[in-house]
């Protein structure tokens, strides 16, 4: 939230600062030579067509994959290059919502997103159930506590992944094609909980899709992947780019037309 | 109360508004808050029937603040005290009427048994109905083979060849090692009550009987519940998780005729064989205790043994392995289709599958062994 302290010199930083980043699968490279940074509080979307590494550079800024070199910053802390400690720390600012939601089976929604709070925090079960009926009814699922992910639909699902990643206030968001497998009315809905969110939280989204319709409702900017250079290609407001183009590939994907 | 202090609140008298509850310290996930039960109490105590929060103290806070809020809100409404929000920072408002712009559900809450009694009658319906699911199950065997029989089946060769070859040949080593020391384990014990009463030499009896008309058929079986039994569940049930059972119907394929009747014919022609070898390997142990624990020589052993045990009693144990491979793959495809969605189902649905299997095993085997009393056999 924008009312809890940072120190002055950590607001001056970039959320995210990237640079040099190569991404490979042992000798198979997926990306090379990324630099971008990441502004707080900002909507920042990669996109590119399948197979482009959108979710491999999803994977290694939340720390699930090491890159082959370069580095990445949250803030002024050095992620890639921190000890396993450290990165755990950082990892807790993190909340992250998985393309098939993820949420654990075996628990209740309410578990689900108290398992954080439980992990993370010390708070009584009174509290931790105070906090999960709030960010379960900040998704659109009061009420719903005690079902299991298997008996509420996809979107629901989705929905309470978001509760669960937004249960620890994080500092950051990562969205992994967070319209995958919704239909239209369901997926705008969830675009704007996601909206709602930022503007009530305060939190850096970053977003993995390949929906353009979600692309030009949410993101603030957005960074082009390119499979064939392996490379970010162009970086800027999404209707920018799609009214001037820096490349083809950008022009093709951003007006839906095939090469 | 100090600026950045502890989390606490106070309640004012009432004004033109209703009654004031002013909050300040520290809101946040880590802090102690207090109780919402206080604030209510504290309310109820002053006869409070409208109050109004203020939180322009809130020194600092997070989504802990709305949180709370949000709860205070509907235990006053509860309690019969209305209380509404003032002066509280725009993000706050926000949340609470992001939060709040979908009602609870109130049918929402699972039903489920509540009390003994309820749980009971659960239990004894689900018992029921398992055994009907069972009998059905059963009985649609019957008309799948007859589809079978008759060419109409889904059934391909390639499924039953691929299951066959797994539950025979891969299940051998298992097998032999198990029968081995069951023949080992009877002769021991036959030794050692025999003996008292001189009477060693019976011990080729034992073991000929408990094996072949036994011990063989019912510990292959165990051993093919826990193995082959669990295994079926587990495939068919993660098919289920990923709709492959869904897509086979959808085709106009019936998931019993193309899933279940490969495993449960390979099984009924598989168990009987394995029973015969689980009976030789066994004989075989039994022999190695009276060769050289006893000091009965081979000869003399199995001489023995044929002179008491025939072939009712091998027959007899070839048909109750025949039964138990129809009923442990039965239990194993029943409960993998029978598999709920979601991660953990599938591991549910291999343990009542062992479960199911092995109970049934103990079941059949008694109503075998009381006709085989009651015919002579």
């Amino acid at each position: 939230m924008k009312a809890t302290v940072q120190s002055n010199d950590e607001q001056a930083a970039p959320a995210v600062r990237v640079s040099g980043l190569r991404l490979a699968y042992d000798d198979f490279l997926v990306l090379d030579d990324l630099n971008f940074e990441i502004q707080r509080g900002e909507i920042f979307a990669i996109m590119g067509g399948s197979g482009c590494g959108k979710s491999t550079l999803l994977k290694h800024l939340i720390g699930l994959r090491d890159p082959a070199a370069g580095s990445i910053h949250f803030g002024d802390e050095d992620f890639v290059r921190a000890s396993e400690s450290e990165r755990r720390r950082i990892q807790r600012r993190f909340g992250v919502l998985y393309q098939q939601g993820a949420l654990w089976s075996s628990m209740t929604l309410a578990e689900n997103v108290a398992l954080p709070l439980e992990t993370y925090t010390r708070l009584k079960p009174a509290r931790i159930r105070q906090i999960v009926a709030f960010k379960l009814a900040l998704v659109g699922l009061a009420g719903f506590e005690a079902f299991y992910p298997a008996q509420i639909s996809g979107g629901m699902r989705k929905r309470a992944a978001l509760a669960r990643a937004i249960a620890l206030d994080p500092d950051i968001l990562f969205f992994d094609e967070p319209s995958a497998g919704l239909d239209p009315v369901t997926s705008r809905r969830l675009d704007k909980t996601i909206l709602q969110l930022r503007e009530s939280l305060g939190t850096t989204v970053v977003l993995v899709t390949h929906e353009l319709e979600s692309l030009f409702t949410l993101a603030d900017r957005a960074l082009f992947l390119d499979a064939e250079q392996k490379r970010a290609t162009a970086l800027g407001s999404p209707s920018v780019l799609r009214d001037d183009p820096p490349n083809e590939a950008v022009a093709a994907f951003l007006r839906r037309e095939a090469e | 109360m100090p600026r950045g202090g502890q989390a606490g609140f106070s309640v004012d008298a009432a004004g033109a508004r209703g009654h004031r509850v002013v909050l300040s310290g520290v809101w946040t996930l880590e802090a102690g808050l207090p109780p919402v039960s206080r604030v209510v109490d504290a309310l109820r105590a002053e006869g409070a029937a409208r109050a109004c929060v203020d939180s322009a103290a809130v020194d600092r806070y997070d989504s802990a603040l709305p949180a709370f809020l949000f709860e205070l809100a509907a235990a006053g409404k509860r309690g019969g005290i209305e209380i509404t929000e003032d002066g509280l920072p725009g993000d706050v408002t926000r949340m609470l009427s992001i939060a709040r712009s979908v009602p609870a559900r109130g049918d929402a809450k699972r039903p489920g048994p509540s009390g003994v009694v309820e749980h009971f009658g659960y239990a004894i319906v689900g018992f029921l109905r398992s055994a009907a699911d069972l009998l059905r199950f059963f009985g649609r065997g019957i008309t799948a083979t007859g589809e079978l029989v008759t060419g109409r089946s889904a059934m391909r060769l390639r499924d039953f060849t691929d299951v066959f070859v797994g539950v025979t040949v891969a299940a051998l080593p298992i097998v032999s090692l198990i029968s081995l020391l069951v023949g080992l384990i009877i002769a021991f014990l036959g030794a050692v009550v025999l003996r008292q009463f001189a009477a060693e030499f019976a011990v080729a009896y034992l073991v000929g009987y408990g094996m072949l008309r036994e011990m063989g058929a019912v510990m292959t079986g165990v051993i093919m519940a826990g193995r082959t039994g669990a295994g079926f569940a587990a495939e068919i049930g993660s098919m289920r998780v990923n709709e492959e059972i869904d897509a086979l119907e959808t085709f106009g394929i019936r998931p019993y005729g193309f899933l279940v009747l490969p495993r449960v014919i390979a099984l009924s022609i598989a168990m009987p064989l394995l029973t015969v070898y689980a009976n030789a390997v066994g004989i075989f142990g039994g022999y190695l205790v009276s060769e050289f624990m006893i000091g009965i020589p081979a000869p003399i052993f199995f001489e023995e043994m044929v002179r008491v045990v025939g072939p009712n009693d091998f027959w007899l144990g070839v048909f109750k392995g025949y039964v138990f491979g129809i009923v442990v793959a039965l239990s194993g495809c029943l409960r993998g289709l029978q598999c709920g969605s979601g991660a953990g189902a599938v591991g549910v649905a291999a343990t009542r599958a062992v479960v199911l299997g092995i109970t049934l095993i103990i079941v059949c085997n008694a109503i075998i062994d009381w006709a085989a009393a009651t015919l002579g056999i």
